[in-house]
């Protein structure tokens, strides 16, 4: 599961440029550009769209367990969500998760 | 020296101070976030100065963890990248949200603004820039740089320390599960409307069943589907003042 030194000093660089280039962009060159209305409106939700969907497949699948589903896991998973809306914490979720699976994997074996 | 005297003097010292007190406080979510980072980049094989010359040329915590985790499933470096951008894609939000504050800075000073322009940085500016309209640019400025300076500070710390720690971590720890749980929790107190909801549900269920798709493709696609979901929630419910 080592990264292989070549990619890793091709992706770096890459989306070094790239990360930047997104930030540079309005700040930069694109200044009093309007975006259109529902370009605006979506980029708004890019954070709640992407990081679910990031993480889904290693809740459902642990790459730990071979894939298969983990009732720890997915306990630990629920916790961490609960947690966090009803907290509005990023702490409190961290801690809820990590709390709720060290005890499942303790019980659950 | 004729030019009219203002009402409050501008004061860009005071304003930088003020950041560093406002950026400190970051430190309790820093730490944890910076340090997986430096384990989880240990275990992929990356030797402490990779991991931070990985935080100091792309300087972007969930798009850093989402290509560490596809360059070891061996994922295409386009898919890699794509990944790493549309995890980016709220950073040019936080630019075009910026730049009728900032815009105005000198370009040499908006190329560094821009590098340092990340969650923790954007929330905090944006808002002091509206609790304190009367801010000058370069007080805004010396604000925004105030709050960078321990964050960048603490996030390399962070870094460094992870990365030691590394091997030392048994495989008992259930380590491969604090990535998903970090980013559940970062995601979970987003979730404020209707629209948040729709968002997540899709990006989760979409990536789902897409999951046959190459390469981790289908999160794209879910990703995409997800944003265009929230939006027509957003317009179908009520309005609250959109602004």
């Amino acid at each position: 599961m080592s990264i292989d030194k070549s990619v890793l000093w091709t992706v770096m660089p890459l989306m070094a440029v790239g990360t930047y280039l997104i930030r540079f962009s309005f700040l930069g060159f694109l200044g009093a550009t309007p975006l259109p209305g529902w370009l605006r409106r979506a980029l708004r939700y890019t954070a709640v769209a992407v990081l679910p969907g990031l993480v889904a497949p290693a809740v459902l699948w642990p790459a730990a367990t071979g894939g298969d589903p983990d009732p720890a896991r997915l306990i630990a998973a629920l916790a961490t969500v609960i947690a966090g809306v009803a907290t509005r914490s990023m702490l409190a979720g961290i801690g809820a998760g990590g709390l709720t699976l060290f005890a499942t994997l303790a019980l659950l074996g | 020296m004729t030019a009219p005297q203002a009402l409050t003097i501008a004061d860009p010292r005071a304003a930088f101070l003020r950041g560093v007190r406002h950026g400190l406080p970051f430190f309790l979510v820093i730490m944890p976030f910076g340090m997986l980072f430096g384990v989880l980049g240990t275990e992929a094989g990356l030797n402490t100065s990779e991991v931070v010359a990985f935080s100091l040329t792309v300087f972007a915590g969930a798009a850093q963890f989402a290509a560490l985790q596809m360059m070891q499933t061996q994922a295409p470096i386009w898919a890699i990248l794509a990944t790493a951008m549309v995890v980016n894609l709220r950073l040019l939000m936080y630019s075009v949200a910026l730049t009728p504050h900032l815009g105005r800075a000198p370009l040499g000073i908006r190329a560094i603004i821009a590098y340092f322009l990340v969650d923790q940085s954007f929330a905090l500016a944006s808002a002091e820039y509206a609790r304190r309209p009367e801010m000058t640019v370069p007080e805004k400025t010396a604000y925004f740089f105030g709050v960078v300076l321990p964050v960048t500070a603490m996030w390399l710390a962070a870094n460094i320390a992870g990365s030691q720690m590394g091997q030392a971590i048994p495989p008992e720890y259930a380590l491969d599960f604090a990535l998903p749980i970090t980013f559940l929790a970062l995601v979970s107190p987003m979730l404020r409307s209707l629209a948040d909801l729709a968002a997540a549900l899709v990006s989760a269920g979409g990536t789902l069943a897409l999951i046959w798709l190459p390469y981790g493709t289908g999160l794209l696609v879910a990703a995409g589907l997800a944003m265009a979901a929230a939006v027509l929630v957003e317009n179908l419910t009520p309005a609250k003042s959109a602004s």
